[in-house]
């Protein structure tokens, strides 16, 4: 049953397809011919896609055992960490007395710092738009590669660049960016002002305006792929939900990033050219500096202004992956298509107006703080809809309940419970009392750090055979998502109550705070869980990488019985995506379960008197 | 270079769409600026000067340079390579005289006292004329380009080029409106 349905699919490509001579001329291929071109600089989005992919992950290491090293510091402060001195050097004190290794605070203020970038901008915004951005927009429509391959490329090799020089800032003598991954002034500003101000901000800001090249280059790319790329009958309601997240990112990303990149230049005058924007009265060692006349509140407006759609440009690509991967496992047309991608819609407009409730401490007028609550309150109607529908499509499905799919249930309880707390702290009020604390921490690592890093978990399980033509191991991947989702729980779940107990976030030792020193067990237990997490992702790392070449070998071109077009691709990936003519589109991607049939993929034509478009 | 580029059944031109999105996000980093410059300037302990009169120059320039190059691109479809070629030349010079103008307009503040580490509407000035000379230094670059495919390829063999001489077109006129819009907030956001 199932080869014949497959065998019908491709005659009906090649018989009523969309032939737009692709293979007639055959210079699309010919850059493809040596090793450097083809691997390195090659111009095929499957390749930049898995590119973005691996870099992504190794940061992702770097990232997370950054925040292992400093959760011990933080869990464990009465234990020698002299067995980390090889790797770090000299961030490791040794007590010359008692032999005790302890880690060197400037150097705890970099780890997080660099943990929140890395993290951030390497690899949940590029790792994640970037992989899947690349991989499924022209493979969902029915392209046969970006609007422009060269700059995909590109945009690759700058990302490449951020993150060469990033790496670099690690090993200087006066060690990386010390003062926060948002960078705040005077800080940032004034190369005096602490050890990582001066060399290692320099590189970190040179490595973000590389990223930030990196990301518009492939913004463009994307946006301008998605409207004007489509194949023949791909109308925009027609779209799976993957393309409008990651079609609404891009635009996100165009329009915030460069407020950054604007805020990075003022920055760079006020410490290379001796300008005054950010800076004002401020004293170091006794001496006031004649820098007078800026506010560093306006950097924070800046900074916010992207900072806060960032957080929506890496949570939409996870909120479309999982809406794709959860429709197709449970066998069940996504429930409302349409509110959905208004809710997203809603969503990528709204983050532009809710940035200033990060500055409700910062001294901004309490008048002004109501409209950002009012609106950050309202925010959350659209991700509210979007909850719903989720749960609304598991209902009644026909659930495999497969490691992707999994993943995609555990997205949508991260972000359920990562989203209520915002709720919280959306309000001026009692941000009073919870600004700054541990409450923060646990609220955006649960619904942007675990939440966005599930849904790209579930993406890279589904499309994994799509990428590599083989399958992860199950069992892995089983116990990856069990303690995963059981160690973030138990690392951010207790979070909450020492962030409402007041216990401030960024502080490198507790043992001097009466108030804050019995919740030292507590602390414990976080970093427990926070190694034992830690060792659950090598487990995901072993597998994916053993799983490219002794995986599971794909045999059918549908292995999961998906609608959309990426699978009726061939299983060996080819330049131009499909061999022969482009399918072309009659349905929307959301046919499971319908008149009697499992599934019904997009480019199979409608019945008499059957509906197109939902 | 690509052919996905050149898919013939779309209704917009792929690559001025990108160019278009680019541009988006050019507004986007100056809007930035403009904002900053009000929240600033809404603080107090402000300095008002009077912008140089060569500002005003700079003005009729960048009319200038939109009007040629408006022009120019017509003549390729007339294939009139001698106006075509003379066409980007004069804009060239005029966009270097540009640059020259705002250079000039710079040296006299400074003679005025007004320099770049003074009070912050000062190093505003700077900051957002200096970061739109870059775009219009990135268009210099466009058109030197366009240049030598004038010179070097026959007007008639490549229908192409009309298509990418029109982005150039379009980025220069972006580039002269920002110029305008700027100028114009600078002047009555004093």
């Amino acid at each position: 049953m199932a080869n014949t349905t497959i065998y019908e699919e491709d005659v009906l490509i090649k018989e009523q397809g969309f032939n737009d001579h692709f293979h007639d001329h055959h210079h699309g291929d010919k850059y493809q011919t040596n090793f450097i071109f083809h691997y390195v600089f090659s111009m095929d989005h499957k390749i930049i896609a898995r590119q973005f992919l691996i870099t992504g992950m190794i940061w992702a290491i770097i990232g997370a055992a950054m925040s292992v090293v400093f959760r011990m510091q933080l869990g464990f402060p009465e234990e020698s960490l002299a067995w980390i001195k090889p790797f770090l050097g000299k961030w490791i004190e040794i007590d010359p007395t008692t032999g005790m290794g302890k880690l060197v605070p400037e150097f705890y203020y970099a780890l997080v710092t660099m943990h929140g970038t890395i993290i951030v901008f390497f690899v949940l915004t590029a790792g994640l738009s970037g992989t899947f951005s690349n991989l499924l927009i022209p493979l969902q429509l029915g392209a046969r590669d970006m609007a422009s391959p060269f700059l995909n490329m590109l945009s690759y090799w700058f990302f490449f660049l951020a993150g060469i020089i990033m790496f670099y800032s690690l090993f200087l003598s006066t060690g990386p960016f010390s003062g926060g991954w948002v960078a705040y002034p005077p800080l940032s500003a004034l190369p005096q002002a602490s050890s990582g101000s001066g060399t290692g901000m320099t590189l970190w800001i040179m490595s973000l305006t590389f990223f930030v090249v990196s990301v518009l280059l492939g913004g463009i790319n994307y946006i301008t792929t998605v409207l004007n790329l489509r194949t023949k009958g791909m109308t925009l309601w027609r779209m799976p939900l993957t393309i409008w997240a990651f079609f609404v990112t891009a635009i996100l990303g165009l329009l915030s990033f460069p407020v950054l990149a604007s805020g990075f230049f003022m920055l760079i005058f006020d410490r290379s050219l001796g300008t005054s924007f950010f800076l004002s009265e401020i004293f170091i060692e006794g001496q006031a500096l004649d820098r007078v006349g800026g506010s560093p509140i306006l950097f924070q407006h800046l900074f916010w202004f992207l900072g806060h759609p960032e957080v929506y440009i890496i949570i939409l690509p996870a909120m479309g992956l999982v809406s794709e991967v959860m429709s197709v496992h449970a066998r069940k047309p996504i429930f409302g298509y349409r509110a959905m991608v208004y809710s997203i819609m809603a969503i990528g407009f709204l983050s532009f107006i809710v940035w200033a409730h990060h500055m409700f401490m910062s001294g901004v007028n309490p008048f002004l703080s109501n409209f950002f609550v009012v609106f950050t309150l309202i925010i959350a109607v659209p991700s509210a809809v979007k909850v719903f529908n989720w749960i609304t499509t598991l209902y009644g499905g026909n659930l495999r309940l497969n490691t992707p799919m999994l993943f995609a249930i555990g997205f949508v309880s991260m972000f359920i419970s990562g989203g209520l707390t915002g709720i919280f702290l959306g309000n001026s009020a009692i941000d009073i009392q919870l600004h700054d604390t541990y409450f923060v921490v646990a609220h955006f690592h649960i619904v942007m750090g675990v939440a966005a890093m599930f849904g790209m978990f579930a993406g890279i399980y589904h499309w994994y055979p799509k990428m590599y033509g083989r399958f992860m191991n199950e069992t892995l991947g089983k116990i990856h998502f069990w303690g995963t989702i059981i160690s973030a729980y138990a690392i951010f779940w207790p979070m909450h109550y020492i962030g409402m107990a007041g216990v401030p976030r960024r502080y490198f030792s507790f043992e001097s705070f009466d108030a804050f020193k019995h919740f030292a067990d507590l602390n414990k237990f976080i970093t427990i869980f926070a190694i034992i997490s830690f060792a659950l992702q090598l487990v995901f790392v072993i597998n994916f990488f053993y799983s490219i070449w002794y995986g599971k070998k794909m045999k059918t071109k549908n292995p999961w019985g998906a609608n959309s077009l990426e699978w009726t691709t061939p299983i060996e990936p080819i330049h131009g995506n499909w061999p022969g003519n482009l399918p072309v589109v009659h349905r929307w991607p959301y046919d499971y379960s319908k008149d009697e049939r499992e599934f019904i993929p997009q480019h199979i034509p409608l019945k008499e008197g059957e509906i197109g478009d939902h | 270079m690509n052919n996905t580029m050149t898919n013939k059944r779309n209704l917009i031109d792929a690559q001025k769409f990108a160019l278009y999105a680019a541009m988006a996000s050019i507004s986007m980093m100056f809007a930035a600026f403009l904002s900053a410059y009000i929240v600033k300037q809404a603080s107090g302990n402000w300095l008002e000067f009077s912008l140089p009169s060569t500002f005003y120059l700079s003005t009729v320039l960048v009319l200038l340079i939109s009007a040629v190059l408006h022009k120019t691109k017509s003549f390729i479809n007339t294939l009139e390579s001698g106006l075509y070629k003379s066409g980007i030349v004069v804009a060239l010079v005029l966009s270097i005289l540009f640059i020259i103008s705002q250079y000039t307009s710079w040296n006299t503040l400074v003679d005025r006292g007004v320099d770049l580490k003074g009070n912050v509407s000062g190093s505003f000035l700077y900051l957002i004329t200096g970061i739109h000379v870059l775009d219009v230094i990135g268009g210099v670059v466009a058109l030197i380009i366009s240049a030598v495919y004038a010179f070097i390829f026959p007007i008639h063999t490549h229908p192409e080029k009309g298509q990418k001489f029109d982005l150039v077109v379009n980025y220069w006129h972006f580039v002269d409106v920002l110029w305008i819009v700027l100028f114009l907030f600078l002047m009555f956001y004093k």
